[in-house]
């Protein structure tokens, strides 16, 4: 009879396989389009989320909605009162319990843009690559005087978006591939208030404002999930004494 | 106050005479092999998840909205309004993929020991039918979010049904109750998920355990225990190589709970999408007939399938043979236990022959579901730009054919005297640590 290997071994061997096989799946998932470079955020940086916020009151909300988020959430998960709400970031005159929703009519906005802007609650969830995905995209626009609003995405082409930050980043023209329309690189023709790196700073938070609103569960479900398997780990110590306690006398 | 409790039982007993002797047959007289190994944790777990299924079902409908206008935003305000909605959410979302993986564990588990050959033919026959109402829960289920993949995803299963000669056509429209998936949809596959299949589940899995029961485990060694000595410390006439399922298994199936369920916390709390595999992002937006996702592929659990139904070509201008396929994949297993005719259960001590096929036909399958999760493709796009689509198809079609040569290698490999088996031993093998 060959000694076959003890339960707690071969439980540990495939808790090994099973977190081998959920990396490698999930980065098989993440390499399926070309990788843009990450955007950095964290949305346990309150401070980064407030930055963000006052940057979508203040260039976002014009155009884009965030019908699925209430201003007290906001409120409560970016530590601000119900007064520096109602009174620095609701411009509609909504109730503090309402949602976020734009000021601009939809039948005007398709008149614009030809296509209504859309509502941003879920932007960061519904993109393969995420938060990397819409900071790429706020740092990628350029001048391109074929577009009907005169601007144009490297990252998104033909995006029907003009540029909101313009005024914070300054105007960036597209340096093309020899002899292909394909965008090689952005360079900054004119700058803007801010510095490329303040930019780049402001992108992150407002980028980083957008994924806490794709997921305010997020927070919390991180917070609880330490204490559940710390729980869970305890639970299957005592149940492994025990099964080993019940087979003592299984020979 | 023990005297409450045995006048209660007393009271009970007089009027349910059958109950404890039901409760010993099938838990404390129930004498299981004391050999099961790791494989054998996996039937308890997809019963943990059936019920975790059916208990955060029930919080989830107090609070979805059946109808293709209000369906989508409700699943929000679940996230994000309703109190630990996003907790039941992701408990019922993560729960349907470990449910498939379980599952597909604890049939290959039976693909390796021999567990659906004879007497345990029916166990195993009630188990795919579990399989394909599960398949069937899991996919309407899946349109229940109404975002775009679910509507995509609808329209293309429910396609599929249209590749059936002459009555395909109506048979489409009369499954969806419109031209296109609609409220009426919708509506009917919320039915059939929280009711119909449910019914259909469970009462299956009542079946499937008491046909188990009837006629005992198997184990890794493939021995039945029945046939072996008799005798042991609780009954002279039970199987010396058993052990009462309760308490034992029930311990060890609580140890097996709990790892479980640790990796199912960490799935839930920290990636509740699984990296789009488990919540896909396209499906993040409503909805929306007029904008197709980039790719439409089906949830990662029926990746096999779909695969085998895009690598059978059209011919005689139908694509019904990939449908045919598709379905033929899932029709084989049932017939399993009639195409294999090996006299050995266990792979422990069949032939090498078999070991080798079984071990092609788990790539297979992994193979497959790569292919139909798009993955192969995309990686050949990058290595082989301009014959992607033709190295997809080969890969694909190899893989296709390896899958189905597992049951006719089988059948030949059994029947013409190939299989060289070991010596099987009188009782299982067991090693106490």
């Amino acid at each position: 009879m060959t000694k076959r290997q003890s339960p707690m071994k071969k439980a540990i061997y495939s808790f090994a396989l099973a977190i081998g096989l959920l990396v490698g799946v999930t980065s098989t998932a993440s390499a399926q389009e070309a990788q843009l470079p990450a955007a950095g955020t964290n949305i346990r940086d309150q401070a980064s989320l407030q930055r963000g916020a006052k940057l979508f009151f203040n260039y976002c909300v014009g155009c884009h909605s965030l019908k699925y988020v209430r201003y007290s959430r906001l409120a409560e998960d970016l530590g601000l009162s119900e007064d520096e709400v109602m009174k620095n970031l609701n411009f509609t005159g909504a109730k503090f319990g309402d949602a976020i929703t734009s000021r601009m009519p939809e039948d005007l906005a398709q008149q614009y843009f030809g296509k209504a802007p859309p509502d941003l609650s879920l932007e960061v969830r519904s993109k393969e690559q995420g938060p990397d995905w819409v900071f790429n995209y706020l740092n990628s626009f350029y001048l391109d005087p074929s577009r009907p609003v005169g601007w144009n995405n490297a990252v998104f082409p033909n995006a029907s978006m003009p540029n909101p930050l313009w005024e914070l980043q300054g105007l960036q023209t597209a340096v093309k591939k020899d002899g292909s329309d394909e965008v090689e690189k952005l360079e900054l023709s004119q700058p803007g208030k801010l510095t490329p790196a303040q930019f780049q700073q402001a992108t992150r938070d407002l980028t980083a404002f957008l994924e806490w609103a794709s997921e305010p569960a997020a927070l919390q479900r991180q917070h609880y999930g330490i204490w559940v398997l710390l729980f869970l780990a305890g639970f299957t110590f005592l149940a492994y004494l025990l099964k080993k306690e019940y087979w003592r006398d299984v020979h | 106050m023990a005297n409450v409790f045995t006048r209660v039982g007393d009271w009970v007993t007089e009027r349910a005479p059958g109950l404890m002797p039901a409760y010993r047959k099938h838990m404390t007289e129930y004498y299981a092999p004391k050999n099961f190994n790791l494989w054998y944790y996996f039937g308890s777990l997809a019963l943990v998840v059936l019920v975790n299924q059916i208990v955060t079902g029930i919080f989830l409908t107090m609070n979805y909205k059946t109808s293709a206008a209000e369906a989508f935003n409700s699943v929000e305000y679940i996230m994000r309004d309703v109190e630990w909605g996003w907790l039941i959410r992701y408990m019922h979302s993560t729960g349907a993929s470990l449910f498939f993986v379980v599952v597909f564990l604890h049939m290959f588990r039976g693909l390796m020991y021999g567990s659906y050959h004879k007497p345990r033919e029916l166990v195993w026959l009630l188990g795919m039918l579990i399989f394909l109402a599960l398949m069937a829960e899991a996919f309407m289920g899946y349109v229940l979010p109404w975002g775009n993949m679910s509507f995509w995803g609808a329209k293309v299963i429910i396609s599929l049904f249209g590749t059936i000669p002459v009555i395909g056509g109506s048979l489409v429209e009369w499954i969806m109750g419109d031209y296109l998936p609609a409220d009426a949809t919708l509506n009917r596959f919320f039915a059939l998920h929280v009711i119909a299949l449910p019914i259909v589940l469970l009462l299956l899995v009542v079946l499937h355990l008491a046909a188990l029961h009837e006629v005992g485990s198997n184990n890794p060694d493939g021995v039945d225990v029945k046939h072996g000595p008799k005798g042991n410390r609780w009954d002279p006439k039970a199987p010396t190589d058993g052990i009462p399922f309760h308490p034992y298994y029930t311990v060890k199936d609580t140890f097996g709970v709990g790892f479980f369920l640790i990796i199912a916390a960490f799935i839930i709390f920290f990636a509740p999408t699984f990296g789009g595999w488990f919540l896909e992002h396209d499906n993040f937006l409503p909805a929306n007939n007029l904008v197709t996702p980039t790719h439409i592929k089906p949830s990662w659990y029926f990746t096999p399938f779909y695969a085998i139904l895009r690598m059978i070509p059209s011919f005689f201008g139908t694509a019904f043979w990939g449908v045919l396929g598709m379905f033929g994949a899932i029709a084989l297993l049932f017939l399993l236990p009639w195409i294999d005719a090996g006299k050995v259960r266990s792979i422990r001590y069949r032939g090498t022959g078999f070991r080798v096929a079984l071990l092609t036909f788990a790539g297979s399958f992994i193979g497959l579901a790569l292919v139909g999760a798009g993955v192969v493709g995309e990686k050949l796009v990058e290595w082989v730009p301009s014959d992607a689509t033709f190295w997809e198809n080969t890969f694909g079609r190899v893989m296709t054919a390896l899958y189905f040569g597992y049951f006719v290698f089988l059948w030949f490999y059994t029947r013409l005297g190939w299989e060289k088996t070991k010596p099987v031993p009188e009782r299982v093998v067991f090693d106490h640590d």
